[in-house]
C-alpha cells in the first residue's frame, strides 16, 4: 500500500480518536466543575487542561481569562486552535477525503456527515442545547465511524493502519486524562464525598464506571482506578489493551525496516503485562504515565519513519 | 424541428428513424410522472456517488454535477462500423506521425507538412527525439471528438491525444440507464461498454518496458483539486491499481519506484493524467510540485512507460489538425475515411483576410485552447463580442484557426420546457497497444443544454447522454 495512503488512514484514525477523547476529557472536567469548590480551584482545573495540551500561550493570544466559558470555546469550537474538537474533526475529514477511493462508501459518508453536522452549528447553539449533549454527540459520531470501519472494511493493511492510529492515540489520551485528574485529586484537601464524585466522573468519562463496579464490587479507591485504567487487559481503553493492540497491528504490517519499532512496542507491552499496581505507585504514578506517553511518542515516530514517509 | 440540422431521431420528413423505433414506442408509453421520478432518482444517485467535476475560474473547490439526459443517443451497427474503421485508420496514422517526427521526420522531408509547423510548435518536445517507446506507440488513449453536420456526414473536430477525459461518465451513464430502465435493455441489443477499464488495463500492460513480465501499472493524478479527479479515482479503483501523486514516486538509478509501507516498489507503466509540463521539474516546468524529479531520465532509458507518451500534443494541436488527412495518405497509403473540417490558418495572410471579413459566420479557436474556453462562435455572438475577438486575432493571428460553423446534429433531450432538440457530439476512446487498436462501441455523447448552443463542453454547461451502439 502507498505510504501516503497509509499516512492519511493513520491520521484519519488518530484525529477521530483524539476528538472523541477530547470530548471525554472536557466532559469529565465540566462534570467536576459542578462539584462545589472555590472559583480559584475551578479555574485551576481549566488551566490544567490547557497545560495538558501545552496550549497556554496559544490560548492567551485570544483570551484574557482562564475560565470555563473561554476554555470550552477554545477547546471545542475554535478553528484557530489546532487541538480543538473542531480542528480534529476537520483534519479527520481532510485525511479521509484524500483517500476516498480506499475507504468504503459508508465510511466516507460517516466521516463527511460528522464534519457537515459540526459545521452547521455555532458554539452558542451548542451551549444552548447543553454542552454535555454535544460531547455525547462527538462520542456517538466516533462510535458510528468506528462501527462502519470494522463493519465494512476489508481486513487488509488499510484497516491495520486505521487500527494502529486509533490505538496509539487512545493509549496516549487515556494516560493524559488519568495523569491530569490524578494530579488534581491529589492536590485537593477535602477527602471523602467530593472525591467519590471526582473518581466516578473520571471512570464515566472513560466508559469504565460500570466496569469498575463489575470488576471490583467495592468502594472506589485511587489505586483500583489506576489499576483498571492502566493494567486491565480487558478494558478497551486501558493502556495495557492499547499496547497489546499496537503490538498485534505492528506484527501484521511489519516490513524490512520496522524491527526496532516492533521491539519497542514489545517492551512497552511487557512492562504493562507484567506490572503490579503497587510497583507503579512506588515509582510514582505521574512518572509512570509520563514515561508511557514518551514511549508512545517514540513509537509514533518509529511508525512514521518505517511506514509512512518510507523512502 | 429545424430542417437545417440533422436530427438523430427523426428524418427530414419528421418520420422516426428505424433505429429509434423501439425506443420511441417505449417513451410514448411512459407516464410523464414516472419519467420525472426517474430523472430525480438519477440526480440523487449521481450526487450521492459524488460524480462531479471541479469548475475552474469559479469559487475555489466548486464541484458541479454533469447533467445527465435519459434519452439515449442511438447509433445503428453499420454506422458505427464505418466510424470505427475510420477511427482506427486515423489513430494509426497519428501514432505513425508521432514516431516519425521524433525520428526520421520523413513527412517533413517529403514536403507534406511544413517543417516550422512541427518543429516550432510549442508542443514539440525536443527531449523526445530519438527516444524509443514500446511498440512505437505514443497515443495509447485517444479521445477523438466527432460531430455530424447537415446531411448526416461525420467530421472529426479534434483529436485529443494528451490526457483525454470523460470516459468515467460514459460508464456511469450506462450504469444509470440500466438501473433506471432495465426494460429497455431487453428490448434492444445494446453493445456493452462497462469493460472499458479492463480493456484499458490490458492495453497498458502490453506496453510495459521490455523484459517486464508482470508489470506494475499506476495512475498518476495531479491530485484532489484537479477537475477530473473523480475520474482518476474511478478508473484506478476499477482497474485495481494505485492512484498515485508525484510525491508518491521517486526515481533512483533511472528507475521509478513508489513509496509503499513495504518499502520501495518498482513502477513499470504510468497512466498519467498530468500534462507534459508538470511531469518532471528537472526538465519541464521547474516550479511543478506535481511531478517526479528524474522521471524523464527513467523514461528515456526505457525503464518506465508513460501513457500517453510525452510530446503527443504536437499531433492534436489545432495548427497540425489540417494535416491529419495528409498523414493518413502518407503513412498508410490510404484515403482517409473520416472527414476533417475545412480549416483556415490565420498565420496565412490570405486565410486571415478571409476570416476577418466573415467573422460572424465562422467559429474561431485558439490553437492551444481546450475545453471550450477562448473561442468565438460567430453566429451566436453579439457585435461587441465579435469586435472584441477581432482585436485579439489581429494582435496575434498565428494563435488562431477558423472553421465554418457546422450545423451540428441534434437529438431530442429533456429540458425545462419538455423535450426539445439539442446539439451533440461524440467522443469515442480509442486504445492503442502492442496487440493493435481497440475500443468499446460508442463513447461519450455530450449535449449542449442551452437552446441553439453548439458548445458541448461540461465546463460550459454541457450534459451527457448514454450512447447505444445497436448490435445486429
Amino acid at each position: 500500500m502507498l505510504s501516503r495512503t497509509a499516512d492519511h488512514l493513520y491520521w484519519l484514525a488518530r484525529y477521530t480518536e483524539r476528538a472523541e477523547n477530547l470530548a471525554r476529557l472536557l466532559d469529565v472536567s465540566y462534570q467536576m466543575s459542578l462539584v462545589p469548590q472555590s472559583l480559584a480551584a475551578q479555574n485551576e482545573n481549566w488551566r490544567a487542561i490547557l497545560a495538558l495540551n501545552s496550549l497556554e500561550s496559544a490560548f492567551a493570544e485570544t483570551y484574557c481569562e482562564v475560565n470555563v466559558d473561554n476554555v470550552l470555546r477554545f477547546m471545542v469550537a475554535d478553528p484557530a486552535n489546532p487541538s480543538s474538537i473542531y480542528s480534529c474533526l476537520r483534519a479527520a475529514r481532510e485525511n479521509a477525503h484524500a483517500v476516498r477511493g480506499t475507504l468504503t462508501a459508508e465510511m466516507w459518508e460517516s466521516v463527511n456527515a460528522t464534519w457537515i453536522e459540526l459545521r452547521q452549528q455555532t458554539f452558542e447553539q451548542i451551549l444552548a442545547r447543553g454542552i454535555s449533549e454535544f460531547f455525547d454527540w462527538v462520542k456517538l459520531r466516533s462510535a458510528v465511524t468506528r462501527g462502519v470501519t470494522f463493519g465494512t472494511m476489508l481486513k487488509d493493511d488499510a484497516l491495520h493502519f486505521i487500527r494502529l492510529g486509533g490505538l496509539l492515540e487512545r493509549g496516549d489520551n487515556t494516560a493524559r486524562i488519568l495523569d491530569m485528574q490524578y494530579h488534581i485529586l491529589r492536590q485537593s484537601d477535602d477527602e471523602g464525598a467530593s472525591d467519590f464524585y471526582r473518581w466516578g466522573a473520571l471512570l464515566r468519562s472513560l466508559s469504565a464506571f460500570q466496569v469498575y463496579r463489575k470488576v471490583y464490587r467495592d468502594a472506589i479507591t485511587p489505586a483500583r482506578v489506576a489499576e483498571l485504567l492502566i493494567l486491565r487487559m480487558d478494558l478497551p481503553r486501558s493502556l495495557h489493551a492499547c499496547a497489546d493492540g499496537i503490538v498485534r497491528m505492528l506484527q501484521l504490517i511489519a516490513n524490512a525496516a520496522s524491527a526496532e519499532t516492533e521491539r519497542q512496542a514489545g517492551v512497552l507491552h511487557a512492562r504493562l503485562h507484567f506490572a503490579r499496581i503497587d510497583d507503579v505507585f512506588a515509582g510514582g504514578l505521574h512518572e509512570y504515565l509520563t514515561d508511557f506517553m514518551d514511549r508512545i511518542y517514540e513509537l509514533g515516530d518509529g511508525i512514521s519513519r518505517d511506514f509512512l514517509i518510507a523512502a | 424541428m429545424s430542417a437545417d440540422f440533422y436530427n438523430e431521431m427523426y428524418d427530414p420528413a419528421g418520420m422516426l428513424r428505424p433505429h429509434y423505433q423501439a425506443f420511441a414506442e417505449w417513451l410514448a408509453s411512459m407516464p410523464a410522472e414516472r419519467l420525472e421520478r426517474k430523472r430525480a432518482e438519477a440526480d440523487t444517485a449521481f450526487h450521492r456517488v459524488g460524480i462531479t467535476f471541479a469548475v475552474y475560474g469559479e469559487e475555489a473547490g466548486t464541484e458541479r454535477l454533469i447533467p445527465f439526459d435519459i434519452i439515449p443517443r442511438i447509433i445503428p451497427a453499420p454506422e458505427w462500423q464505418a466510424l470505427e474503421a475510420g477511427l482506427r485508420q486515423r489513430v494509426q496514422a497519428l501514432n505513425a506521425f508521432l514516431h516519425d517526427i521524433y525520428h526520421e521526420q520523413a513527412i517533413i522531408k517529403a514536403g507534406r507538412i511544413p517543417a516550422e509547423q512541427v518543429l516550432d510548435n510549442s508542443q514539440f518536445r525536443r527531449e523526445m527525439i530519438g527516444v524509443e517507446v514500446p511498440s512505437g506507440i505514443y497515443a495509447h488513449i485517444a479521445g477523438v471528438d466527432i460531430v455530424r453536420a447537415g446531411a448526416g456526414e461525420s467530421y472529426v473536430l479534434e483529436d485529443n491525444l494528451r490526457v483525454p477525459s470523460g470516459v468515467s461518465y460514459m460508464i456511469e451513464d450506462r450504469k444509470m440507464m440500466m438501473r433506471l430502465f432495465p426494460e429497455l435493455f431487453s428490448r434492444h441489443l445494446i453493445a456493452p461498454v462497462q469493460h472499458y477499464p479492463d480493456l484499458l488495463l490490458e492495453n497498458l500492460r502490453t506496453v510495459a518496458p521490455k523484459g517486464v513480465v508482470n508489470p506494475t501499472v499506476v495512475l498518476l493524478t495531479p491530485g484532489a483539486y484537479n477537475s477530473a479527479y473523480f475520474e482518476h479515482t474511478f478508473l484506478a479503483q476499477q482497474m485495481g491499481i494505485e492512484l498515485v501523486e508525484g510525491r508518491d514516486l521517486f526515481v533512483k538509478d533511472e528507475t521509478v519506484f513508489m513509496r509503499t509501507t513495504q518499502g520501495p516498489q518498482r513502477v513499470d507503466v504510468i497512466y498519467r493524467r498530468l500534462d507534459d509540463d508538470f511531469l518532471d521539474p528537472l526538465v519541464f516546468n521547474k516550479d511543478s510540485m506535481l511531478g517526479v524529479p528524474g522521471l524523464l531520465s527513467a523514461y528515456r532509458a526505457g525503464h518506465v512507460t508513460l501513457a500517453n507518451a510525452i510530446g503527443t500534443g504536437v499531433a492534436d494541436d489545432k495548427s497540425i489538425y489540417p494535416y491529419v488527412p495528409e498523414m493518413v495518405r502518407f503513412y498508410l497509403g490510404e484515403e482517409p475515411t473520416l472527414n476533417n473540417v475545412p480549416t483556415w490558418m490565420l498565420r496565412k495572410p490570405d486565410d486571415l483576410r478571409y476570416v476577418l471579413e466573415h467573422l460572424s459566420e465562422l467559429v474561431v479557436k485558439e490553437v492551444h485552447g481546450a475545453g471550450g474556453y477562448g473561442m468565438l462562435v460567430g453566429p451566436a455572438s453579439t457585435r461587441v463580442e465579435i469586435e472584441d475577438f477581432r482585436a485579439r486575432i489581429v494582435a496575434a493571428p498565428e494563435k488562431y484557426i477558423a472553421q465554418p460553423t457546422l450545423a451540428l446534429s441534434n437529438c431530442p433531450t429533456f429540458v425545462e420546457s419538455g423535450i426539445a432538440p439539442r446539439h451533440l457530439d461524440l467522443r469515442p476512446f480509442v486504445l492503442s497497444g502492442k496487440r493493435g487498436i481497440g475500443m468499446v462501441p460508442g463513447g461519450l455523447t455530450r449535449v449542449a443544454l442551452r437552446a441553439g448552443s453548439l458548445v458541448v463542453n461540461s465546463s460550459q454547461g454541457g450534459g451527457t447522454k448514454d450512447t447505444w451502439v445497436l448490435e445486429n
